[in-house]
């Protein structure tokens, strides 16, 4: 942040000659100046107004034409009178109220012919035309990273390309004022370290998520989730390096929890899956490029995925928490009700349950137990999760039988209890499953929280998904669902 | 003309020099690393008894945690100072 220009102890005035109510209380201004109360006035758009030729002395004058003072003073509306002690502001009033500023001046009878009030004008450093250039000049000059200058016939997107920031798709330029209104998203510090992302273990700091936000095509209300999700993300239990690392399909996928949902638009009805939202779009690709750019993790390099799967540009999604008859998947993961939370999840998908007929719970549950169990290979039980995610028109069935998450992850749980006879390698004319020592038992086709269930999709289908996991627990990845801070 | 921030960690990659590659493996200490997939022990065994059958001094044998993370950084440390070689077997 550039450093506030220095203003007088003493009062004040930022004015601007294209404001009736600034030229209103012009005399105002003279009658403070003779009073030797207005130390200073500070004029945005013409070094001549006020006129103060007929006040007793002259005031310092300063004219704001580059807008530094009032935008680095948060002048938001002209005129605006500032109270100023050792160099700090202890009061402001703002518009024309006249009780308002005899009472802040101790001064009677100001401007007896103006009428009681006036609200003010907008100031210039609040134009929306200036705003964002404004930002980007006065937040900017305190960001870090390297600037990088793109000559005269290169064209922005190719030269990004180039440089190897790109995930194949075009890339938003990073501009300082881009990234400086990326920032405005979050309360946090440009320079605090987010996380140590993998696999180069690079501090990350806000400033570069929000670079990488800004490529990813994302709002600033949207970097929250991003800086949430990227903590998450770089904690042992989720193990990204090994999710980048890994030769399977998976990579992170981001679903989101609470009333953020709505106030960032994400969408969780119709294709909640698919494209089409922005946030839903951007924020998983956002986290995607800091793992690319700050992290180094590139396919071919340390991504030695086979076949990878196109998730791994970005995917996220929100949970339809007001049609569904479960409680939320965040809820369900320890966080309170009514919590901003982000779920990471290592997968990719989704799987397709076709089920047209069941119209009651049990039939129902069967189909989905029946896709559940092939989840990564049908004679693979325990080490791999998955992601149920139900569609409001499977999820209505349960609610108008009166089944909630428990009721439903009970059944789920008795009819994915496996014969291991038919698991073991060998076993069904396949080499593929488990040692032969765990023949003749009971096993569950998912460890104890190995299976999340969400609710989301558009109201007409009766279909819903599974999103495969990666290898899980110690060995490879756990959810891990944290709430989104500010 | 546009001016962008680095998307980038910005990081200085340390350069080292790589260790001379000894002329013999006679009388050397061989680490044998298994990242732990499945049947790496079996092409480590293997080459163990290559390496004893070709006269170095000793063979030992470690294993990282699990094959999905970094090996930690007290294992790199004990490997180091307990071998002149070692041989990082990836199987599967």
């Amino acid at each position: 942040m550039t450093e506030r220009p220095p203003l007088p102890d003493g009062f004040v005035a930022v004015v601007k000659q294209d404001c009736p109510t600034c030229q209103l209380v012009e005399p105002v201004l003279v009658q403070l100046v003779d009073a030797a109360e207005l130390v200073a006035v500070v004029t945005q758009d013409d070094p001549s107004f006020p006129d103060l030729t007929t006040a007793s002395s002259t005031p310092e004058r300063t004219f704001d034409d580059d807008l530094a003072i009032s935008y680095l003073w948060d002048i938001e509306t002209v005129p605006t009178l500032l109270r100023i002690e050792d160099g700090e502001e202890v009061e402001r009033i703002v518009g024309w109220d006249r009780q308002q500023w005899q009472d802040l001046t101790g001064l009677p009878d100001l401007g007896p012919d103006l009428p009681d009030w006036r609200p003010g004008c907008g100031s210039l450093s609040v134009d929306p035309m200036r705003a964002d250039e404004l930002a980007g000049r006065f937040s900017a000059s305190g960001l870090r990273s390297r600037r990088v200058e793109f000559a005269e016939l290169e064209d922005d997107f190719e030269a990004m390309w180039d440089r190897g920031w790109s995930d194949g798709l075009p890339l938003v330029p990073p501009t300082e004022a881009r990234v400086a209104r990326m920032l405005a998203g979050t309360t946090r510090a440009p320079d605090e370290v987010v996380a140590v992302v993998p696999p180069d273990l690079v501090e990350c700091t806000v400033e570069k998520v929000a670079v990488n936000a800004v490529m990813a095509g994302c709002l600033p209300e949207h970097l929250p989730v991003v800086l949430s999700a990227l903590e998450a993300a770089c904690t042992r239990e989720f193990n990204m390096h090994g999710l980048l690392a890994t030769t399977f399909f998976s990579g992170p996928i981001l679903i989101v929890n609470g009333p953020i949902r709505q106030r960032i638009g994400m969408n969780s009805g119709v294709n909640a899956l698919g494209q089409g939202n922005r946030a839903n779009s951007t924020i998983g690709r956002a986290l995607q490029l800091v793992v690319r750019n700050v992290g180094g993790g590139l396919p071919g390099g340390v991504d030695r995925a086979t076949l990878g799967s196109p998730g791994k540009l970005g995917f996220c999604f929100a949970e339809d928490e007001e049609g569904s008859p479960f409680t939320p998947l965040s809820v369900d993961r320890g966080l309170e009700p009514g919590v901003d939370a982000v779920t990471l999840f290592a997968g990719h998908g989704p799987t397709s349950i076709i089920d047209q007929k069941s119209r009651e719970p049990e039939s129902l549950v069967r189909s989905f137990a029946a896709v559940l169990r092939a989840n990564a290979h049908p004679k693979l039980p325990l080490k791999i999760d998955a992601v149920l995610v139900i569609s409001p028109e499977h999820g209505r069935i349960f609610r108008e039988a009166g089944w909630g998450r428990v009721q439903l992850m009970a059944r789920l749980g008795e009819l994915l209890l496996l014969d291991s006879d038919e698991l073991v390698q060998g076993a069904g004319g396949i080499a593929e499953g488990i040692p032969e020592a765990f023949a003749g038992m009971q096993l569950p086709k998912f460890r104890e929280g190995g299976l999340l269930v969400c609710h989301a999709g558009g109201g007409a289908g009766l279909f819903s998904a599974v999103l495969g996991g990666w290898v899980n627990g110690e060995e490879g990845s756990d959810p891990v669902t944290v709430p989104i801070g500010t | 003309m546009t001016t962008v921030l680095d998307p980038t960690g910005e990081r200085q990659v340390a350069e080292r020099a790589l260790l001379d590659r000894p002329s013999s493996i006679e009388g050397k200490v061989v680490g044998l690393l298994d990242i732990t997939k499945p049947r790496g022990d079996v092409f480590l065994d293997h080459l163990e008894q290559g390496l004893r059958r070709r006269g170095v001094a000793d063979v030992v044998r470690f294993a990282k945690p699990t094959y999905t993370k970094p090996a930690p950084v007290d294992l790199r440390h004990e490997i180091s100072t307990k071998c002149d070689l070692v041989i990082e077997a990836l199987a599967d």
